[in-house]
């Protein structure tokens, strides 16, 4: 078996390496460093973007388009009531530790993340299984309680990688997966390794012999570490005001691509004055999202007008529902009883987006006559207290970085107070609608919704502002997934 | 640095002028005066946005340029004077207030108090004061109000055992054991005759420990944990301007000079005072 | 005098035991439920309340206390809550940085200090007296994590002798860990030289001034000599009972000055375990970094008492 593998592995290096040997390591940025390396656990997305298709795999993926593609299910088929998944494996897949992987796993990985115990985060994606079952072990079968539109997608996420029940319970320190990366070391405070897995079910597919993420917190510092060549590649550097110089320099590729994360400036909508559409749609008015980009993120980052990525094949662009327009401000001010004035709080996390975009929110209000004090709320900490548990706020500003998320806007329980059937009414007819183009009809539709009612001021899709290497090629512009893929990473002369 | 200034017990004479008071007196001066100044004036509203403006050099716009969101560093540091005052200034009060008290009444009282004000202080000292007031930002939020009362922590047990040092020595007077021996209460020999006495180390020590306050108040406003924004803070200029030390190196210049310039006037102030209370001490340094 | 070291030894206990107490009752009222922050704004309630159950959130208070203590007597620092590792494993990488850069702060600050120190003393007066009193204020002035910023845009953005922050590991090689470590060790150690100089001054006047100086120099000893031979070492007794203080001082502008050069060592670990509510790690940084002190402090005490024959005899 070793020696068939060394084989199989000797003919992939002589087939695919040229003469002079092109550079197989990589250096790979990262702001933050992951709390834990489990992603079926715990919510941060810097575990995703270590782990995700480099360590972990799931029954399928999210590629760099956003799509789904089949990964350790070759292929599935779904019955036409939409309520069972028939998923056809992988053979010969191994876990890191060398034990095989089969349906049994799945099954123990599914209701592992969906046993009440669970900390997982994304807990909706299992919610509609009503059983797993093992038919033999290449084959899955998952009945649903109602049809799901979304659950293959879903099942492309981190929180459904699937894990080995030998090893499940030591994967936040000590990962096991079947990705073509094997965890070697973690540094905490300075960088995890991994190293490329010799017996990956794909022989040949990835072309790096390791990978190592080092964590610099500081945009200074990850502009001077791209610039010294101590890192390969920062796919989302923290410092805007220094890309335009990034871009400029030949010797590396600078891209602004679009991350998940909407920018928005949430509204307790429960609350006086928020519970008045004209108060939020004069404060959606009175905000200047270009100059507002400008200043917050050196004019890097897509203005939105709704609550969607743009990453995302059925986003619609809403910019124009409620354009910058300080007369019409101060117009439906009056309108609403608030001509002479208007004072607000808004809680401001420390991360600069947020704390500078709240500056110049301040700025922008106070031209329309409505003063906006900050109150610097220390996130996550306090943040989650008092404004997502407790909605003990006016207004607040966040990056929310979960893909397809609009659905917040659907939960009574939010943060935001908000309720509006129409709103409620269209998302969950996405969310139970398998096919795709009548289902994007409905997020359409609730992204219209929200761009003229407002819930939130929609501010600016943060950007992704990565910088490699030139000589590096494969990485992703967009992050339609939290992730850092390397799997299709290699390096040119 | 929290050493107790160590300077004999005297009643204030006149004062005695020498040239770290005149210099520590003038920078001082120039602090308060620029502090109060922009209440009133100053060349830009110091929160007034330009975008268009940002990160200009000194004289492209304004005397000393403008910020990442185009606004004039020269009112931003002379707003940034009045909120480091109304920071350093009420915490070393409060501090001082508390402090003088315990120390006072440790002096007067000894035994288990003293004993329990002296472990106390231990107890407080041990905490690294960044780190407290860290902690303290995060049990109030992050504020002035925190920061007042992280930085007058640990002002408390500094000023008792100043207090309690000097009280203790002026104790030892012969008309006060005589004072004491006919009945007069320690609670007004401490108020008619020990606090006179120690006054003028006090006033020592609070202007070093408001230098201290300031170089803190920076830390903390560094850290985020100062003044709110939009109102402009030294630390919190300093914080952004690491941000944009390649376009805008002139940023990480002025707020740090301001900084030093007035804990420097003030360190000077307290010890040309203390030269001028006690002349024998001149030249020991600290 | 062992009954002084005995009673100094039971109040350094007491301290450390009244500490103890503050800090886990601090982190009690501390607002922010570990296990929401953890979760972030996907958290659901049903993840909550079995991530509460998994941390032990659910016990008493005082039974937590005691547990901690317990372990702490045992070596057991717990499980770190974001982490997910052993504390005391975390503790130790971290202070792979912290050390060596606290005592290459205090190798500088002395190198720098002890020198000027007893050059001012000797030139009482003089124009180096003035000079390095105007240094010796200046320094003390000067915000360290300022002159971190200032070394950054000299030394870093601007020369490229160094990195501008970051460690790369003890593992990296001696060099450039060392490399990384310069910056922020002399950020750490200027404004500490500026009070060592103070001292050493003072503590070199007053051994100038003492009556076996005056001896030596009367019978004709040269001036010089007697400075090396007489008074320095005399005057350092004053000035490393200060160092002894000032490690204390290092330690606590370690935070700032770790979180200028974005280096990851203790300071830096608590700032970011306090806003992570990771609290099994801020209550053992916290009371590690207070016995540190306390510690330093208890054998300043005793140094004296050993070192000091007035106060021997006091005893």
């Amino acid at each position: 078996m070793l020696k068939r593998s060394l084989a199989a592995a000797l003919l992939v290096t002589a087939s695919l390496v040229p003469a002079h040997a092109a550079k197989t390591t990589l250096v790979l940025g990262m702001a933050v460093e992951p709390p834990g390396l489990d992603p079926t656990v715990a919510a941060p997305v810097a575990i995703r973007e270590v782990t995700y298709a480099n360590l972990y795999e799931g029954l399928v993926r999210i590629d760099r388009e956003g799509k789904v593609q089949p990964l350790l299910a070759k292929s599935w088929e779904v019955a036409p009531d939409g309520l069972t998944y028939t998923f056809r494996l992988q053979t010969g897949v191994k876990f890191h530790d060398g034990t095989a992987f089969d349906s049994a796993d799945v099954k123990f990985a599914f209701d592992r993340a969906r046993a009440p115990t669970s900390t997982n985060a994304q807990k909706q994606i299992f919610a509609p299984i009503d059983a797993i079952e093992t038919p033999d072990p290449a084959t899955v079968v998952i009945k649903l309680k109602e049809p799901s539109g979304n659950f293959l997608y879903y099942l492309g996420w981190g929180d459904a990688s699937i894990v080995a029940p030998e090893t499940a319970e030591n994967n936040k320190a000590n990962p096991v997966g079947t990705g073509p990366f094997k965890f070697k070391a973690w540094n905490r405070g300075d960088r995890v390794e991994l190293v490329r897995n010799a017996d990956y079910w794909q022989p040949g597919k990835v072309k790096l012999d390791s990978v190592t993420f080092r964590f610099i917190n500081d945009p200074q510092a990850q502009v001077a570490a791209v610039r010294a060549g101590d890192v390969d590649a920062f796919p989302n550097i923290g410092a805007p005001e220094l890309f335009a110089d990034l871009k400029k320099d030949s010797r590396f590729t600078a891209v602004a691509g679009n991350t998940e994360g909407e920018i928005v400036a949430g509204l307790n909508n429960a609350k006086k004055p928020f519970d008045d559409v004209r108060v939020r749609r004069a404060l959606m008015h009175a905000i200047d999202r270009k100059t507002l980009i400008e200043g917050a993120y050196s004019g890097f980052g897509q203005p939105i007008g709704t609550h969607f990525s743009p990453n995302h094949p059925a986003f619609t662009d809403q910019t124009k529902a409620i354009p910058f327009d300080q007369a019409k401000a101060k117009a439906l001010l009056q309108e609403a009883g608030y001509g002479n004035g208007l004072s607000l709080t808004i809680k401001s996390p420390q991360m600069a987006y947020a704390s500078r975009s709240a500056e110049l929110m301040a700025a922008m209000l106070s031209e329309v006559g409505v003063e906006l004090k900050i109150v610097p709320t220390e996130f996550p900490a306090k943040w989650i207290e008092e404004v997502f548990r407790n909605k003990d706020f006016d207004m607040t500003i966040v990056a929310h970085a979960e893909p397809l998320d609009v659905d917040i806007y659907a939960r009574d329980t939010y943060y935001f107070n908000y309720k509006n059937e129409k709103l409620k009414a269209a998302v969950a007819a996405a969310s139970k609608t398998p096919d795709e183009k009548a289902r994007f009809a409905q997020y359409a539709e609730a992204q219209k919704i929200l761009a003229e009612d407002v819930p939130a001021l929609f501010l600016f899709q943060l950007p992704k502002l990565g910088v490699w290497n030139a000589k590096l090629k494969g990485l992703w512009e967009n992050t339609p997934i939290p992730s850092n893929d390397v799997t299709e990473a290699y390096w040119v002369d | 640095m929290n050493a107790p200034a160590t300077i004999a017990v005297t009643r204030p004479r006149r004062l005695r002028w020498n040239l770290p008071l005149v210099v520590g007196g003038i920078l001082t001066t120039l602090l308060i005066g620029v502090a109060l100044l922009s209440l009133v004036w100053t060349p830009e509203v110091p929160t007034r946005v330009r975008v268009a403006l940002r990160l200009r050099g000194p004289l492209e716009a304004g005397l000393l340029g403008t910020d990442h969101f185009g606004r004039d560093v020269v009112s931003l540091l002379m707003a940034g004077a009045w909120n480091s005052l109304a920071v350093a200034w009420p915490a070393v009060l409060l501090g001082a207030a508390i402090g003088i008290a315990v120390g006072c009444a440790a002096a007067a009282l000894r035994g288990i108090f003293d004993e329990i004000v002296m472990r106390a202080s231990d107890v407080v000292f041990a905490f690294p004061a960044v780190l407290s007031a860290i902690m303290i930002g995060a049990l109030l939020g992050s504020g002035p109000t925190a920061a007042i009362l992280a930085i007058a922590v640990f002002n408390v047990p500094v000023f008792a055992r100043v207090t309690r040092g000097v009280a203790l020595q002026v104790w030892t007077f012969d008309y006060i054991a005589a004072a004491r021996a006919l009945g007069k209460h320690p609670l007004r020999i401490t108020w008619e005759d020990v606090l006179p006495n120690i006054a003028g180390v006090l006033i020592v020590q609070a202007t070093i420990q408001l230098a201290l306050a300031i170089l803190t108040e920076a830390g903390l406003s560094y850290l985020g944990l100062g003044v709110r924004p939009p109102n402009p803070s030294w630390g919190r200029m300093l914080s952004d301007a690491q941000t944009y030390l390649s376009q805008a190196p002139h940023l990480a210049i002025a707020p740090g000079v301001a900084i030093a310039l007035s804990v420097l006037g003030l360190n000077l102030l307290g010890d040309g005072l203390r030269d001028a209370l006690d002349p024998t001490l001149r030249n020991r340094g600290r | 005098m062992l009954r002084l070291i005995a009673s100094r030894t039971a109040s350094l206990l007491v301290t450390l035991l009244a500490v103890s107490a503050a800090i886990f009752l601090i982190l009690e009222v501390l607002p922010g439920d570990p296990a929401a922050i953890m979760l972030g704004t996907a958290a659901r309630e049903d993840t909550l309340a079995a991530l509460r159950l998994e941390l032990g959130l659910d016990r008493p208070a005082p039974e937590r206390y005691l547990a901690w203590i317990g372990g702490m007597l045992r070596g057991d620092f717990g499980i770190s809550l974001t982490y997910r590792m052993p504390v005391s494993t975390l503790i130790a990488e971290r202070l792979a940085v912290t050390i060596p850069l606290s005592l290459l702060a205090i190798l500088i600050s002395t190198l720098i200090a002890i020198p000027l120190g007893v050059l001012a003393a000797a030139r009482r007066d003089g124009a180096a007296d003035r000079a390095v009193l105007v240094f010796s204020q200046v320094g003390v002035a000067v915000p360290n994590f300022w002159i971190g910023i200032l070394f950054i845009l000299l030394f870093a953005t601007g020369l490229g002798w160094f990195p501008a922050g970051g460690f790369p590991g003890w593992q990296a090689g001696f060099g450039p860990a060392l490399k990384a470590l310069v910056l922020p060790a002399f950020a750490l150690a200027l404004p500490q030289a500026a009070v060592l100089t103070r001292v050493t001054r003072s503590a070199t006047l007053d051994v100038i001034g003492a009556d076996f100086v005056r001896t030596a120099r009367a019978k004709g000893v040269p001036a010089g000599q007697t400075l090396r031979r007489h008074v320095v070492p005399n005057a350092l007794i004053p000035v490393a009972t200060i160092l002894g203080l000032q490690l204390s001082f290092v330690f606590g502008g370690a935070i700032l000055v770790e979180n200028v050069f974005n280096l990851p060592g203790l300071g830096r670990l608590a700032f970011q375990a306090l806003a992570q509510r990771d609290l099994v790690v801020i209550k053992d940084v916290v009371l590690l970094f207070a016995a540190i002190v306390i510690a330093v402090n208890f054998l300043v005490d005793i140094a004296y008492l050993v070192l000091d024959p007035r106060l021997r005899s006091r005893a």
